[in-house]
């Protein structure tokens, strides 16, 4: 065992290497793409026109509420852990995860957790269909009964997060090779150490909300009922001290993979090493206490809104720093453009325009008009789709051939991201103007005003569906054969990663690498 | 097994998918009880006893590879690591349920009174209900009067006055409580002095102390259902009061777990020593964490109650 990994499927079900668990985890996640990216279809489909054809209302809903919750759940923040499986030993020079058998615990809750969350499509009453943010008194009092199995579904994911975040924190604390200081590490590790701690102290809370929800819901608590006391509002407050900093879960290894990326095709160091730290720790501590900029119109004290209002502009600060960082990276670089670098540059102009609508959606009195509109989808994909996803895009790209010794199909490889490039961009800046003129967000039937623009979102979709397909046969083509990549595979990268043998070996870093 | 380095590397191992299909049969068979199924309690059952076999598995496979010496200094700061924020996100478990009354006794309670810009809920929705805590009058029975569905509790748990102190249980917790941890702290130093038998005494008598809270715990929840009509659904109060000395309460019998299994390593099996006690220190960890979350729910829900 200590040569190599074990034949047959046992190699899978009881590794404990961390490429094998990457590798898990990034399958999974992209199994969960593809479901989430069935479930965003069915959406698309039925708005395709005005009117309803394809389904009803009621199934409309659970597809918005799963469509959410196996995006964010089941494909960004797995991939991520994927990334971060396989990267963070090579990149800090360790042998394995600090814990290698809780590493496979990690991964393998989350199988579980999604079958049964998937499962309640089938149960009677059908799949949750609060969305994904599941407010009450929608998710208790007028919940369907598989609630139940939603809620446990969390409960053990966020088990599952929450041992993934400690062994990233342990292994990056107590794993770097001798000379490899804190601010010699590299910029993914980093963000996913910030990330990290994110974890550790959000998914408690999100564990809390839903069990609060379990109570009210079988044992007659007030938490969320204003006839006992309680307030409705208060699912809201804890839901969103979760959920705040879990949307910068969702970004800041993004910022990590697109750091590590840009200065590899500009071929000039990173600007601002230090200024990115900084700034992430920043904009991490400024996300504890931004949560309620999504609840201006439920109802809070005018002070509250305010604050809320002033902090969430603050993050602008800090992300200005790292979009300029990236630009002045590239400014005067030589710059090329490998499919990796293009789904960069496009994170670095597509997820800005994503940060300008949030800056228009914190202005406390304009959100009054935003507000659970359309604008409010087209802003947190527009961060979400080419910020996540495009990042995790250019990440399997950028580091495929290391993993497997082989590299992509170039031409593929931009084709895929011209249709990505074209079908999210379709798709989703129609939502702005559909959402300023007025259109709700979770509505199965719209307005006759708004259906040139949904048609063309609607196709949009389906290109940028179609896109990963194409992914998917590159990347088992590249898997399967291809040309032999090299060890440095581009051209001088910097980062341990790049002396190890392509494919890197099953055990990496058995005698600590010394840095300089 | 197979040593990587310096680092040892644990051999391929059943444990980790094993676990993951126990805590998940437990969690589908509680959901399935939940919703009135009757194979529920015996998936709960089964789920939970392979959990617990798989528990019990991996911490021996764990303590034998220390007792054989393949834990490096640097394994030993990994798992010392993963017990510290393991910790931290219990602290933050319980800050959500703090921050839920917190929020209902500073905003959601004087709304419903009709206080403020939001006082107009009172007006419109729960007119005659009065602002106070704990919640004896809920909104639901101002308006509803005896067809109220969320009563509130008949009598609360609250510091009544300086007289009764020692008659107080929560008082006699709170002392059993912070005993123990010293009691537990005793435990550590008796070991770092090689002193088997003060380890053995210290760690015993804080097992015991742990359990006489419990029972004191018990005897509590007993009077609040049998004679103060202070129950689970009792409105806000009882939800807030019995959420949150319920989650102690279960993290002090998870404790008094931890600690008893220690004490019996150490009786029985003479394990620890004095630099190489992780398993005790990580437990004694945890009680005086549970310990500090006493102290708030001391002052918050009874003291300020």
């Amino acid at each position: 065992m200590a040569h190599g990994p074990a034949k047959g499927i046992t190699r899978w079900l009881f590794t404990t290497n961390h490429k094998d668990i990457g590798t898990m985890y990034l399958w999974f996640s992209f199994a969960m793409f593809l479901l989430g990216g069935v479930f965003a279809l069915v959406i698309r489909a039925e708005l395709f026109e005005p009117g309803l054809q394809l389904v009803e209302p009621a199934f409309f809903n659970q597809m918005t509420t799963m469509h959410g919750l196996v995006m964010v759940f089941g494909a960004v923040m797995p991939a991520f852990v994927g990334l971060a499986n396989w990267m963070i030993p090579m990149m800090i020079g360790a042998p394995d995860m600090a814990l290698p058998r809780m590493n496979n615990w990690s991964f393998w809750i989350l199988p579980f957790a999604f079958a049964m969350l998937a499962s309640t499509l089938l149960m009677e009453g059908g799949a949750p269909n609060f969305g994904w943010t599941f407010y009450a008194p929608l998710s208790t009092t007028y919940a369907p009964p598989s609630v139940t199995f939603f809620i446990f579904a969390i409960h053990i994911m966020g088990a599952s997060s929450i041992m993934g975040a400690i062994n990233i924190i342990a292994t990056i604390l107590n794993m770097r090779a001798p000379g490899m200081t804190l601010m010699k590490m590299p910029l993914f590790v980093w963000t996913w150490l910030i990330t990290a701690y994110l974890l550790i102290a959000v998914m408690p809370v999100l564990a809390g909300v839903v069990t609060m929800m379990l109570m009210d819901i079988h044992f007659n608590t007030s938490f969320f009922d204003a006839a006992g006391g309680g307030d409705p509002v208060l699912f809201q407050h804890v839901f969103w001290f979760f959920g705040h900093p879990e949307v910068y879960i969702m970004i800041l290894p993004a910022f990590g993979v697109v750091s590590q990326i840009i200065p590899t095709f500009a071929r000039k160091p990173l600007f601002g090493y230090a200024s990115m730290v900084y700034a992430t720790s920043s904009i991490a501590f400024l996300s504890f206490i931004v949560w309620a900029h999504h609840m201006f119109t439920v109802g809070m004290p005018v002070a509250g809104e305010l604050f809320f209002m002033y902090a969430t502009m603050l993050i602008a600060v800090p992300t200005g720093v790292k979009v300029f960082n990236w630009i002045t990276t590239m400014f005067r670089g030589s710059m090329t453009f490998e499919t990796p670098m293009l789904f960069s540059v496009a994170f670095v102009i597509l997820f800005t325009i994503g940060g300008f609508s949030g800056l228009m959606l914190a202005i406390a009195p304009a959100d009054f008009q935003y507000h659970d509109t359309y604008f409010v989808v087209a802003h947190f994909h527009y961060v979400l789709v080419p910020g996540a996803i495009f990042s995790i895009t250019a990440a399997v790209y950028y580091w495929l051939p290391k993993w497997c010794g082989n590299m992509y199909n170039e031409t593929m490889g931009k084709t895929h991201f011209w249709m990505a490039f074209l079908g999210l961009n379709l798709t989703f800046f129609p939502m702005h103007f559909v959402g300023l003129a007025g259109m709700p967000r979770r509505i199965p039937d719209y307005a006759l005003q708004f259906a040139d623009f949904n048609m063309i979102a609607s196709m949009g979709a389906f290109l940028f569906g179609a896109a990963q397909i194409l992914f998917l046969f590159n990347v088992i083509a590249t898997i399967r054969g291809g040309k032999k990549a090299t060890d440095e595979v581009w051209e001088n990268p910097e980062g341990l990663e790049w002396t190890v043998p392509s494919p890197a070996p099953y055990h990496t870093f058995s005698v600590p690498p010394e840095v300089k | 097994m197979s040593s990587e380095g310096s680092y040892y590397v644990p051999e391929q191992s059943k444990l980790p998918i094993v676990a993951s299909l126990g805590l998940f049969l437990t969690v589908f068979g509680a959901a399935n009880w939940l919703n009135g199924d009757s194979k529920g309690p015996t998936i709960l059952f089964c789920g939970g006893l392979l959990f617990a076999f798989v528990l019990w598995q991996w911490f021996s496979a764990v303590i034998t590879e220390n007792i054989n010496g393949m834990n490096s200094p640097q394994l030993k700061r990994s798992y010392v690591w993963g017990m510290g924020w393991f910790i931290f996100s219990e602290v933050m478990f319980f800050a959500a349920f703090f921050g839920a009354l917190f929020y209902v006794r500073t905003f959601a309670i004087p709304w419903l009174g009709g206080e403020g810009d939001k006082g107009i809920t009172n007006e419109i929705l729960w007119n005659g209900f009065q602002s106070e805590w704990p919640v004896m009058t809920t909104p639901d029975m101002a308006v509803n009067g005896d067809a109220a569905k969320v009563s509130g509790p008949g009598q609360s748990m609250s510091f009544a006055n300086v007289d009764s102190l020692w008659s107080w249980l929560p008082f006699w917790n709170t002392v059993v409580l912070m005993t123990s941890s010293v009691t537990v702290h005793f435990a550590h130093t008796a070991l770092k002095n090689d002193n088997r038998k003060g380890f053995n005494l210290w760690l015993g008598l804080t097992v015991a102390l742990g359990i006489f809270f419990l029972i004191l715990q018990a005897e509590e929840y007993y009077e609040a259902y049998a004679h103060m009509g202070l129950t689970l659904d009792s409105g806000i109060y009882g939800t807030t009061f019995f959420m949150l000395t319920g989650f102690h309460g279960a993290h002090v019998t998870l404790g008094t777990f931890m600690l008893l299994v220690m004490f019996l390593r150490s009786l029985l099996k003479g394990h620890f020593k004095h630099d190489d006690c992780f398993g005790f220190e990580s437990a004694s960890w945890y009680w005086h964490f549970v310990d500090v979350v006493w102290v708030g729910l001391f002052i918050f829900v009874y003291i300020l109650g």
